[in-house]
């Protein structure tokens, strides 16, 4: 006779190094609960959903041999250690203090989560709370949020945002931002009533003209990136102005806001909304992730706003201290009719940030973008000196800039990349009128010794 | 700043401070005019603190030392799945070739990314039980919305013009925003007496209007769909979507696959399930996983393998487009792969302990509170404290305020919205059998202080750095942010 159960598998019990039940444990805790086996706990599962064999993963190998394995995959990259990066175009090379990676890696920072019980999470809180007054300092904005996801996705937040301000349902955007934001807003609105046109840079930067002419009634926001795309420096001023007396907001990306620690900052010349990229503060190049969205805006749109705020509170004593704040905003409360969808955010890339800031402070940072200036003009400067290499737009640029090129730039990378240099973006992917153009980053972190090895290599490829 | 009042970092601001190596130019000189026209130019630096090196770290490390994390101890909050972080994972993702690798760095240069991008899809798939992934999301709302703007375009493509999305009352607040984030009305549906999505109410909104059903399984009652296998064929007989939140796909890890449940596509949250650290609230990763007929929809770009090699595949014509820069948050990747590794087919391991370790907290606790819904839980479980509220005036906040006391994290409380002052308790597979037990005594003390002196609890916390906080005035008297030293610009 043979004994009917169900089908299942019954692995034996490996012990593992994260999960401390024992075998007495697990004995005790299933006879406390009345059953024989922990497939038992599993009753309301239907049979006909089950998997009935093990796992299809790869075995498991010791310590030891996976994160040799790890660092053999690690270096089959050409990351900005092996190879002299040239790159930007969204993601930066910045030097990153050590402080700030000791301080943001605490594991009461690090393995903590949303601070839903405020009374032991005043750490995170009040990090934010600095971290949201910093990013004002430094954008020169009224009221910042703890974080979105990254620069594209906080721009598309913005458009939302804007639409929701205006009762408007048309977005403006240069096409001297960049060319994955500009995805991820129409991505984002897709299916929102919002239309989104383009107005075309002029030389890299967006012409207030061009902007004018494009504005409408319907016209719920412009934006524009600053500096651009190309490296380029936008008349936010001008563009506020334009944007404003036809009732529509200027919304400013940024892409480096270390930019911002010598230019004028977007709040002081006018815009109503700044989204943008936080990794270069204090974030690795991480190949595209974990960084953080920022955004910021004025105080009488506070309300408007989506994502995580952290207000400053006083206790049953009166003592300072921070809570999250205005939720009836977010999605846990207002679900369907919330500002946004968006929960966790990237808090911890935020805490980084705002140590960087710190960090650095009022003198460094204006340091910091002065040299990232002033090197990459020289490389600049070096470069369209180059038979063969000219510069594609011919005014101011922060530190990137456009070159076209005698070869293709993806020919050229190529060739650099052999020789232990990170070249820039080829611009032929996103522009095709500008197949031959290549968009170089410097930044502080390069030398005067591998920039003019970068003109060098050029000169022999010209 | 007041007697027992932390310091704010302005606070510790001194003109002349710097905590930083400020960098120098090696270029030859030029006047900065010449570089750039003077307008654009700030008067001064930013208007930012002026701190030294010592003392920015002494005050972060404090603002840690004010801060909870699962290093610190026990962290039972319902639906996050607060597991512990393992450290070798924190070695892989500071490896400097993934750390410093630039996400435009040519194919050529990143195969050892890609081909680490190709192998999590690989285990990913096979644990969901679905073909393809994408890692772009980075949050589990961001992957919803990824997956209905996907669920979208498939009937777009289809002509079919469905316009309401169904989620049942117990969801997550992300999956309604996410909807109307899509363009997409919601159809609430109640849930039934055991818990579970009310079936005949899910019939009555079925017709050809519904594009999707958003459900969490095990849902957030920590409670499994038994009808799982009815749910699947209404939603497919009226030919929409069956999408999962994954937020407690810790429970059924190697037990079910959510593929085989009839799912057509869902997110995971790998801050949750795959062990990667929460970071007090990010960065987490929601990747997408889908059946093959929603592949076509993944977001660009997407990873091919071709013989040894490996690049981004950009020319998909039917694709949503991008719904982030780049390629998602590539150092949390890192780390769920190598979580994964650790693991293997031992996976399944995870589950039991998780779902042994909150059925046997359960059971300790079960006497003492309401239980709304007895049955045998999942990964979590759903308590009410209406007893303490009705008896002596003790709300769930005011118990969950006075665990803190006894040094833990307190659990979920008000959600899911249907459980009146409901306490939604997660102890996942990391916590010992002590730990367990420890919790439960420190919980059933809280409720027997209810009784015996509830002015205590209702006072609660007493032994945190601060006191309850006055949440109304922070709303009503906004402070976002110090006061600025200075105009800006």
């Amino acid at each position: 006779m043979t004994r009917q159960t169900a089908p299942q598998v019954t692995t034996a019990w490996t012990p593992h190094k994260y999960l401390p039940l024992t075998p007495d444990d697990r004995a005790h805790m299933l006879r406390r609960l009345g059953v024989a086996a922990v497939e038992d706990l599993f009753a309301d599962i239907p049979q006909s959903v089950r998997l009935l064999r093990e796992l299809n993963l790869p075995s498991v190998p010791s310590d030891a041999d996976l994160l040799r394995e790890l660092r053999e995959l690690s270096r089959q990259n050409g990351d900005a250690d092996r190879l002299t990066c040239f790159l930007g175009a969204g993601a930066y090379d910045h030097f990153i203090p050590s402080v700030v990676w000791h301080l943001a890696g605490r594991a009461e920072f690090y393995t903590a989560y949303t601070p839903y019980q405020a009374e032991i999470m005043q750490g995170e809180l009040q990090a934010a709370y600095e971290y949201q007054s910093m990013l004002c300092a430094l954008t020169g904005m009224e009221v910042a949020n703890a974080s979105m996801y990254d620069g594209a996705s906080a721009t598309a937040e913005a458009a939302v945002m804007a639409r929701d301000l205006t009762r408007r349902d048309q977005v403006l955007l240069s096409t001297a931002l960049h060319p994955e934001y500009r995805q991820v807003v129409r991505t984002y609105t897709r299916h929102l009533d919002l239309e989104i046109a383009e107005v075309a840079h002029r030389g890299g930067v967006t012409a207030v003209e061009t902007v004018r002419a494009a504005l409408s009634e319907h016209t719920a926001a412009v934006i524009v990136q600053h500096p651009t795309f190309f490296g380029g420096l936008e008349d936010i001023a001008q563009l506020a102005q334009a944007a404003h007396a036809a009732g529509a907001l200027l919304v400013v990306a940024v892409a480096d806001p270390v930019a911002y620690g010598l230019l004028r900052p977007p709040g002081a010349l006018g815009a109503d909304i700044v989204a943008g990229e936080g990794q270069p503060l204090g974030n690795p190049l991480n190949f595209g992730g974990p960084y953080l969205g920022m955004l910021a805006t004025r105080q009488a749109f506070v309300r408007r706003m989506p994502g995580r705020l952290v207000g400053r509170t006083v206790d049953t004593r009166g003592r300072r201290g921070f809570v999250l704040t205005l939720q009836t905003r977010e999605q846990h409360i207002r679900r369907e009719r919330a500002t946004s969808n968006i929960c966790t955010n990237e808090a911890l890339n935020a805490l980084a940030a705002g140590v960087y800031m710190a960090a650095l402070g009022r003198v460094g940072l204006r340091q910091v973008a002065e040299v990232c200036v002033r090197k990459a003009h020289y490389a600049r400067s070096r470069l369209e000196a180059i038979p063969g290499f000219r510069v594609a737009f011919p005014g101011a640029t922060f530190h990137e800039f456009v070159l076209r090129c005698p070869r293709p730039p993806e020919e050229i990378n190529a060739r650099l990349a052999a020789a232990g240099v990170l070249g820039g973006l080829a611009l032929g992917r996103f522009y095709p009128e500008l197949r031959d153009g290549w968009l170089l980053c410097v930044t502080e972190n390069r030398t005067r010794v591998e920039i003019d090895r970068l003109a060098d290599l050029l000169g022999e490829m010209a | 700043m007041a007697e027992g009042d932390f310091p704010l970092l302005i606070e510790r601001s001194a003109p002349g401070r710097v905590g930083a190596a400020v960098p120098a130019s090696d270029v030859p000189d030029v006047p900065l005019e010449d570089i750039l026209p003077a307008a654009v130019l700030r008067r001064a630096g930013p208007p930012l603190p002026e701190v030294s090196e010592p003392d920015l770290v002494r005050h972060y490390t404090q603002l840690s030392q004010r801060n909870y994390g699962v290093d610190v101890g026990f962290y039972p909050l319902g639906s996050c799945t607060m597991k512990y972080n393992p450290k070798i994972n924190e070695d892989a993702a500071r490896l400097e070739g993934f750390a410093r690798l630039h996400p435009y760095a040519p194919d050529a240069q990143a195969q050892g990314a890609l081909r680490l991008l190709h192998d999590l899809e690989r285990m990913l798939a096979e644990v969901a039980g679905m073909d393809a992934v994408t890692f772009q999301p980075a949050a589990g709302a961001h992957g919803e919305l990824t997956a209905l703007l996907m669920i979208r375009a498939y009937f777009a493509e289809r002509r079919e013009a469905r316009t309401h999305v169904v989620v049942p009352d117990s969801a997550h607040g992300t999956n309604p925003a996410s909807a109307a984030m899509c363009g997409y009305k919601v159809l609430h549906v109640p849930s039934d007496a055991r818990g579970n999505i009310d079936v005949d109410a899910l019939r009555r909104v079925a017709d050809e209007r519904v594009a999707a059903l958003m459900l969490t399984n095990p849902n957030t009652l920590g409670l499994f769909e038994e009808r799982i296998t009815e749910v699947e064929e209404i939603v497919h007989g009226i030919g929409a979507q069956l999408y999962l939140d994954g937020a407690n796909f810790n429970a059924v890890l190697g037990i079910t696959r959510p593929g085989d449940q009839g799912f057509d596509v869902m997110h995971m949250n790998l801050h949750k399930t795959f062990s990667t650290p929460h970071g007090g609230g990010g960065p987490g990763a929601g990747p997408v996983a889908v059946k093959a007929h929603l592949a076509p929809y993944l977001p660009v770009p997407v990873v091919v393998r071709e013989g040894d090699a490996f690049r981004w595949d950009y020319d998909r014509p039917r694709s949503i487009g991008k719904i982030r820069s780049f390629y998602g948050n590539f150092g949390v990747l890192v780390r769920a792969y190598t979580y994964l590794r650790t693991f293997g087919p031992l996976l399944r391991q995870v589950a039991e302990a998780a779902v042994l370790n909150a059925n046997y907290l359960l059971a300790l606790l079960r006497d003492t509170f309401d239980l709304p819904f007895d049955r045998r839980c999942m990964h979590e479980f759903v308590l009410a404290g209406t007893r303490q509220k009705r008896e002596y005036g003790v709300s769930t906040r005011d118990m969950a305020k006075r665990l803190l006391d006894y040094g833990y994290h307190a659990p979920t409380i008000y959600f899911p919205l249907i459980v009146d002052e409901a306490l939604m308790i997660e102890p996942t597979e990391t916590e010992s059998r002590e730990t367990i037990e420890e919790f439960a005594r420190a919980l059933l003390a809280v409720a027997e202080e209810c009784r015996t002196d509830p002015d205590l609890v209702r006072a609660a916390p007493h032994r945190t750095v601060v006191s309850r906080l006055d949440e109304v005035s922070a709303a009503r008297r906004l402070d976002l942010r110090w006061p600025q030293a200075d105009p800006p610009g």
